[in-house]
């Protein structure tokens, strides 16, 4: 079969080409309806991608597709014929493949053994590893089948999955967020492989938000809002504005940022960290080099798993104490205090998990203010001031516009991107002098995620210092003055926001920056200032 | 709505009952009667409700306090049995003094003794990570020795005709009777006081709150800069205390002297009063008085029915299965009306 | 002394045998991500059954399927309650050890003045006359066979068959196992059942082979030894079968010294098994990833299909 992609018909491919086509598809959850009456055709060949912010729903549809998760109404056409998909299992039976945004591996099984529980009965594992191989030569997806899962980088894990898809040579791959694990240069070589399948007549389901890659790769795009298709278009045809107003029914917005006051006093400074990692899956952080200043936002690019969490951990102070840290807090050697001390030298912290670690699902907003803003007033000989602590989660709700039924709500009751809000207000509130932020907007919606980043960067005006990890590097440019890329447990310099661009720090993501003759030698870590005058 | 799943359990306890004594071929509505009513139709039996409600609503309150904290002590009996140890050496060697001091250092001497066994998993939990059930447990067997050889040996009475028991302990080392013709004692306000001090401590002071947050979300607890050793330590030592007061309350009260078993299992029934009582403090007083009927219907059953005391223990296991149950029934019908997403442990 | 050294290999062998049999089966619970604490309760119940029905029929195989059926329906409970139901594991699991306790006491007060006869132990032809290791290794109840039988089975099924693979990558990650298409409920069911049958063998073993006596709580804490021995055994079968019969030989020496008159008050000697359980725990715990890198990902934590 040729790739006959139908690049004109909006509304859907030629009948007799379709190799999937949904109708009418709805699945409510107590809380929210995730897709309501939505309609899919996919012909053959076709590089389609379903469009639109954190929450639209297409993760939902992707699960119903791949029988996951059973739509409450709508019917499903494969190849012309209507199917319910039971299951799984029965999915990739009829010829439809997915790799998950979060990988359905298993880390103490090797590669191997892994892909064999996706295939049906019981495959002999020399053959089946030397297939692999085989399968991943020939698409450009390097991967050693006798590895330990928990051994291999997120990328690697990525083409295990994909690998794993094809070895049932699928008629449908579904791939949900893919590049959210990849630097810009190995998400280019992914769209290689994936037009490489395309033109052998595979389908592909592309679920992202990211309007610069599906107007480089895809054919056709449905885009969904709030659980409804809010159009169709030809995302070659289109430009970011257009598709962004399709998807969010306005332009992105865009934070103000002026260039950061150099000269800042430094913040947080971490001179030579060494350190091996306390979970055995982890990553070991290798002489890391940091300096924050008060009044500038440094950001932390890198592919997650690359010593972030760890990092983070060293820095708030939850990694478990034995040896000194190299770690000054204002001014404070703060290697050896716990969680708590260090708060109290004016670090505040926004982590990466919101539900279980920023928040206890089961309390309310008004007790979850005490978890970590306890000093501003709400402890008293002990005793909790029940009062104090009800008006501090009042304001924060009121000052960050966070939707939910007042400070007596629970946690677990709020969507991702309020109860973010109410963890960055809460945090905030406290006047923190040095701010450190994991992943700030993932999973938000894209007005939350505008107003916590113009927060963040209205904080830095005030004379904070803020640290922000993010896999988001669109998100890095936007509000960052600095930028450094971590990458197997090292950390480069930070290089000036305005003085790189992505495809600089993508390189750098792969942990090649010492290659690179623009970056400053590994000595100078030293502050904006100095690195200018070096220039 | 949080304290519907217990009565629920309750009731499906008694109507297991009735079902039981029909099926063991008794008039359910007669054995009924007097398994659950019978005990307590004087005044006597409501002291002795009293009574056994005491050590149980004490250990209870103690678990209580560590299980919200996810600290699962489930050695209570044996830091009872070491408490009714560290009281009962005061009382034998002092025995005479007449002091009025006496009874003060055994409440102390007992509560400190729990607290040294409750010591001994929060030790090996923080310094070398071993699970915390499976060594307090291993120390209750331990402690029941440990009690058998103090009876056998250093405190066997020289004139108990070489039976395994210490000799009756003084009136000083007595807690006082409160009621004249039954075996109430002024024990109840020592279980009174410590289940309002836990009250206030789990729902009013600081310190409580950071050991929910232990319970509920570990990472969060890590995230705010709660220390999880002092958590650990908390939670064991205020289980051993209370424990050991229960073990006090024992051989100073109803039983007057050191014997080779002290206690009918009320460590262990603790924990089903703790979960069946919602880890609060209100519910862990009715409970208690649930549970203590329990055992009174046992031993009611046993003279009146002809059937084994040990029904008391099927009736335990079944009233925390339908709490579990009934619990689950409940927050499901409640996760179908909320947006709740994971479904998280719907007992602790 | 080395006359001594036959009896009490045998006698190590038979003690350690009851947790042969409880471990192997909550190891395989335990690789399917489900945390049953009520093996003490499982075990109890096990023993009054299988002695109920050895004294009912007169056949101590008979009691032995008793003893598995009663232990499998005592999980059969558990797993409704936690895989059905999502009730806390934990919780749950103390649930079944204080009702077994309860349930068995009550059922066995009929029991506590019957006496079994005891079955004679089958010596197998040949291996049995080897010098030395002939009697203290081939002249056993036969269950001590079938325990020896169980290991390899688990073994050989968790490691070399499909099922075994399966049932490893549920209890590692649920989840995943689900997205790919594992039917994760179904198997923690099953790895439950086999569980609960198992404990309920140990059981059986005591209050039919080894006592044979029914005595109430009779198991004396090795429902939770065996517990302790899946942690000691960082959840590997072979090593579940070394630290077993650690356990037996403990208690063997036990008696042993009592009987040489060992100058030390019996309940201090009585005391070993646990003491030597607590330590054991410590020695593996001390470092935090052996039990990290060993422990199945997903131990305890309940998975709902619709959910995830």
């Amino acid at each position: 079969m040729t790739a006959t992609a139908p690049h004109d018909a909006a509304a859907g491919a030629p009948a007799a080409g379709r190799l999937l086509e949904l109708r009418g598809i709805t699945k409510r959850y107590p809380a929210v309806v995730a897709n309501e009456n939505v309609d899919l055709a996919v012909a053959r060949g076709e590089i389609h991608a379903v469009l639109g912010e954190n929450g639209a729903g297409k993760s939902t549809l992707m699960k119903i597709i791949y029988g996951v998760v059973k739509p409450d109404a709508g019917r499903m056409l494969w190849e012309g014929r209507p199917v319910v998909v039971a299951n799984p299992a029965h999915a990739r039976a009829i010829g439809i493949g997915m790799v998950f945004q979060h990988f359905s591996l298993f880390e103490t099984l090797t590669v191997v053994e892994n892909v064999a529980l996706a295939l049906p009965g019981a495959p002999d594992l020399a053959r089946l590893a030397r297939e692999i191989e085989r399968v991943s030569e020939l698409y450009g997806l390097p991967v050693d089948p006798r590895r330990l899962v928990h051994s291999l980088s997120v990328g690697e894990r990525q083409r295990v999955e994909v690998v794993r898809c094809l070895l049932q040579k699928p008629k449908l791959l579904i791939m949900d967020e893919p590049t959210s694990v990849l630097t810009p240069q190995a998400a280019r070589r992914l769209f290689e492989t994936l037009r490489k399948l395309a033109a052998e007549g595979c389908s592909i389901l592309y679920i992202s938000h990211k309007l610069d890659e599906i107007r480089e790769l895809c054919h056709r795009a449905t885009v969904l809002r709030a659980g409804k298709v809010t159009g169709h278009c030809d995302p070659r045809r289109e430009t970011a504005g257009s598709m962004a107003r399709m998807m969010i029914g306005k332009d992105l917005p865009h934070c103000e940022h002026a260039p950061a006051r150099e000269g800042g006093v430094p913040r947080l400074v971490i001179a030579g960290l060494s350190r091996g990692a306390d979970d055995p899956f982890g990553v070991d952080l290798q002489d890391v080099h940091l300096t924050v200043h008060a009044g500038e936002i440094v950001g932390i690019a890198g592919v997650s798993g690359n010593g972030q969490r760890e990092l983070l951990a060293a820095i708030s102070g939850e990694a478990r104490l034995g040896g000194k840290l190299p770690v000054r807090i204002c001014s404070v050697e703060a290697g050896r205090l716990s969680p708590g001390r260090r708060r109290r030298l004016g670090m505040c912290f926004v982590p990466e998990e919101r539900l279980g670690r920023g928040a206890v699902p089961e309390m309310t907003l008004a007790e979850n203010a005490l978890l970590t803003a306890h000093r501003r007033g709400m402890v008293r000989a002990g005793m909790i001031r029940f009062r104090a602590m009800r008006e501090f989660a009042a304001r924060c709700i009121e000052r960050f516009g966070v939707k939910c039924g007042g400070p007596e709500a629970e946690a677990k009751s709020l969507s991702g991107g309020n109860l973010q809000k109410f963890i960055v207000g809460r945090e905030m509130l406290q006047e923190p002098k040095l701010l450190v932020v994991s992943q700030p907007t993932w999973g938000v919606d894209v007005g939350a995620a505008a107003f916590i980043r113009q927060s963040l960067v209205d904080l830095r005006n005030a004379g904070a210092a803020i640290l922000v990890v993010s896999e988001e590097l669109d998100e890095l440019f936007e509000i960052c003055d600095r930028i450094a890329v971590i990458a197997k447990g090292r950390l480069s310099p930070a290089r000036r926001a305005a003085d790189s661009d992505v495809e600089e720090i993508g390189q750098w993501m792969s942990g090649l920056w010492e290659a690179d003759d623009n970056a400053p030698p590994p000595a100078g870590h030293g502050s904006g200032a100095q690195r200018a005058a070096r220039a | 709505m949080r304290f519907v799943s217990p009565l629920v359990a309750a009731a499906l306890t008694f109507a297991a009952g009735l079902v039981l004594f029909s099926a063991l071929g008794r008039d359910p509505l007669a054995a009924f009667h007097a398994f659950f009513v019978q005990p307590i139709d004087d005044w006597n039996g409501v002291a002795e409700l009293a009574l056994k409600a005491a050590p149980l609503m004490l250990c209870a309150i103690g678990l209580a306090i560590g299980f919200r904290a996810g600290v699962w002590n489930i050695g209570a009996e044996g830091q009872l049995a070491v408490g009714a140890i560290a009281a009962g050496w005061l009382a034998v060697g002092f025995h005479g003094a007449g002091s009025a001091l006496l009874l003060p250092a055994m409440v102390a001497a007992g509560a400190l003794g729990g607290m040294a066994w409750a010591a001994i998993p929060a030790f090996l939990k923080t310094r070398f990570n071993a699970n915390e059930i499976l060594t307090s447990l291993m120390l209750v067997y331990v402690a029941a020795l440990l009690l058998s050889w103090v009876v056998h040996g250093p405190l066997r009475d020289p004139q108990g005709f070489n039976f395994p028991q210490s000799k009756e302990f003084h009136d000083a080392a007595l807690y006082p009777l409160l009621l004249e013709g039954t075996r109430l004692n002024a024990g109840v306000f020592v279980a009174a006081a410590v289940v309002a001090a836990g009250w206030w401590f789990m729902e009013r002071s600081f310190g409580g709150y950071t050991m929910r947050v232990a319970g509920l979300a570990d990472a969060a607890a890590r995230y705010a800069g709660f220390s999880a050793r002092r958590t650990v330590w908390v939670g064991m030592l205020a289980g051993g205390a209370a424990a050991g007061l229960a073990g006090v309350g024992e051989v100073a009260g109803p039983i007057g002297q050191l014997l080779p078993s002290v206690s009918p299992g009320y460590g262990f029934a603790a924990i089903i009063v703790a979960f069946v009582g919602r880890l609060h403090a209100g519910g862990i007083v009715l409970a208690s008085l649930l549970m203590s009927l329990l055992y009174l219907g046992g031993e009611s059953a046993q003279m009146t029915l002809d059937l084994p005391s040990a029904i008391t223990g099927l009736f335990q296991g079944m009233l925390l299965f339908f709490l579990l149950a009934a619990d689950v029934f409940i927050s499901y019908r409640l996760r179908i009306a909320a947006p709740a997403r994971a479904p998280r442990e719907a007992a602790a | 002394m080395t006359d001594q050294l036959v009896p009490i290999l045998v006698a190590t062998i038979a003690a350690g045998t009851p947790l042969v049999f409880a471990a192997l089966g909550e190891l395989v619970t335990e690789k399917s991500g489900v945390l049953n604490l009520g093996v003490e309760g499982m075990m109890l119940v096990g023993a009054v059954a299988a002695f109920a029905a050895t004294a009912a029929s007169g056949s101590p195989w008979s009691g032995v399927l008793a003893g598995a059926a009663a232990g499998g329906a005592m999980a059969l409970v558990f797993a409704v309650l936690t895989l059905t139901l999502m009730a806390n594991q934990v919780a749950a699991g103390l649930a079944l050890s204080l009702f077994g306790v309860g349930l068995s006491a009550f059922v066995g007060k009929a029991y506590e003045s019957v006496s079994l006869a005891p079955s004679p132990p089958l010596a197998i032809p040949l291996a049995a006359d080897l010098p030395g290791i002939g009697p203290a290794l081939f002249v056993h109840q036969p269950l001590v066979y079938v325990s020896w039988a169980l290991f390899a089975a688990v073994a050989w099924f968790l490691y070399r068959s499909r099922p075994g693979l399966v049932l490893r990558a549920v209890g590692e990650s649920p989840q995943s196992a689900h997205a790919i298409g594992c039917p994760v409920i179904p198997i923690r069911y099953l790895a439950t059942l086999f569980g609960g049958a198992m404990a309920g063998v140990g059981g059986a073993f005591l209050s039919v082979f080894y006592t044979p006596l029914w005595v109430e709580n009779m198991t004396a804490g090795r429902g939770w030894i065996a517990l302790a021995l899946v942690v000691f055994a960082t959840w590997r079968p072979a090593r579940v079968m070394i630290g077993a019969y650690l356990f037996g030989g403990v208690t063997v020496v036990q008696f042993f010294a009592q009987g040489e008159g060992v100058a030390v008050p019996a309940q201090f000697l009585s005391m070993l098994p646990y003491l030597a359980t607590i330590v054991v725990l410590v020695l593996i715990s001390r470092n935090i990833n052996t039990i990290r890198l060993n422990a199945p990902v997903s131990l305890a934590k309940p998975f709902h299909p619709e959910v995830a």
